[in-house]
């Protein structure tokens, strides 16, 4: 996973002061209102969502595809792959 | 000959069992996984575990059937729902040291004073909503939207006098049985 996310995405989530479960829950809502093969870029401030989003991506086959820490705010970016 | 052909024989099938093995595997990473949960208390804090997961897992694409059993059942019924309650007495971690003295641990007898259950819950709903986390309606509507089942154990409707009107919508009435063939091919099954 590279470590600097590109500006450009289809949708921005913002779960940021948020815990588990919202920023899965908001995710999983979200990706539904983007097209397959679209991306959406997620930040999130609980320590927990880094290890949630990437599970989230794996059982949900969707894809992660880069992430990075900027303080304490973690990033996303994952496309829709169906 | 006979030792030549039966080597061959022997190659094709582990070749092909090798095959079915992976084939196994790729249907296996495609099923949809099955979580089934027991709720089977009544109180504001244990109300949580459950539909936490439940609206987790319809998040992750599975299938989900919670069973709410015994004072689980308060959980599903509209009017004991949003009147759920946390009380202190009998429980060593509440009320939790005020952050301010850490050190200063409330006895846990004065659980017992009138009005501390009230305080307890509406203490506790103050940390839900500053933490931004949601009334547990709204978990049952994730769990619901996602097509997560909700069940009734009807043993406990029965014994509690509770009727299918009591319950909020969308929840269904069943026994242990069919629970159990929900659960009977779940990849996660909880006892909360």
């Amino acid at each position: 996973m590279s470590a600097q996310i590109q500006t450009e995405y289809d949708l921005f989530l913002d779960s940021k002061n948020l815990l588990c479960p919202m920023p899965i829950i908001k995710l999983a809502q979200a990706i539904k209102k983007i097209n397959v093969g679209q991306t959406i870029l997620t930040e999130t401030t609980d320590p927990g969502s880094q290890y949630d989003i990437a599970a989230w991506a794996r059982q949900t086959g969707n894809e992660l595809l880069a992430t990075e820490t900027q303080g304490n705010v973690f990033r996303f970016l994952l496309r829709r792959t169906k | 000959m006979d030792i030549e052909l039966e080597q061959r024989v022997n190659e094709l099938v582990a070749k092909r069992l090798a095959e079915i093995e992976i084939e196994k595997a790729m249907q296996d990473a495609q099923r949809v996984k099955r979580l089934a949960l027991v709720a089977s208390k009544g109180s504001l804090d244990m109300a949580y575990p459950p539909l936490i997961l439940a609206s987790t897992a319809v998040s992750l694409g599975w299938e989900v059937g919670v069973f709410f059993t015994f004072y689980g059942l308060d959980i599903v019924n509209k009017y004991k729902l949003p009147k759920l309650q946390v009380a202190p007495i009998g429980n060593p971690a509440m009320p939790p040291p005020i952050s301010a003295v850490p050190s200063l641990q409330v006895p846990n007898i004065v659980g017992m004073l009138p009005g501390m259950t009230p305080m307890a819950t509406a203490m506790m709903k103050s940390w839900f909503h500053r933490a931004n986390i949601p009334p547990l309606q709204d978990l049952i509507e994730v769990t619901r939207e996602g097509g997560g089942k909700l069940y009734a154990c009807t043993t406990t409707m029965g014994v509690m006098g509770v009727n299918a009107e009591n319950l909020i919508e969308g929840v269904e009435c069943r026994g242990a049985a069919a629970f159990l063939e929900f659960a009977a091919s779940a990849d996660v099954s909880l006892f909360i």
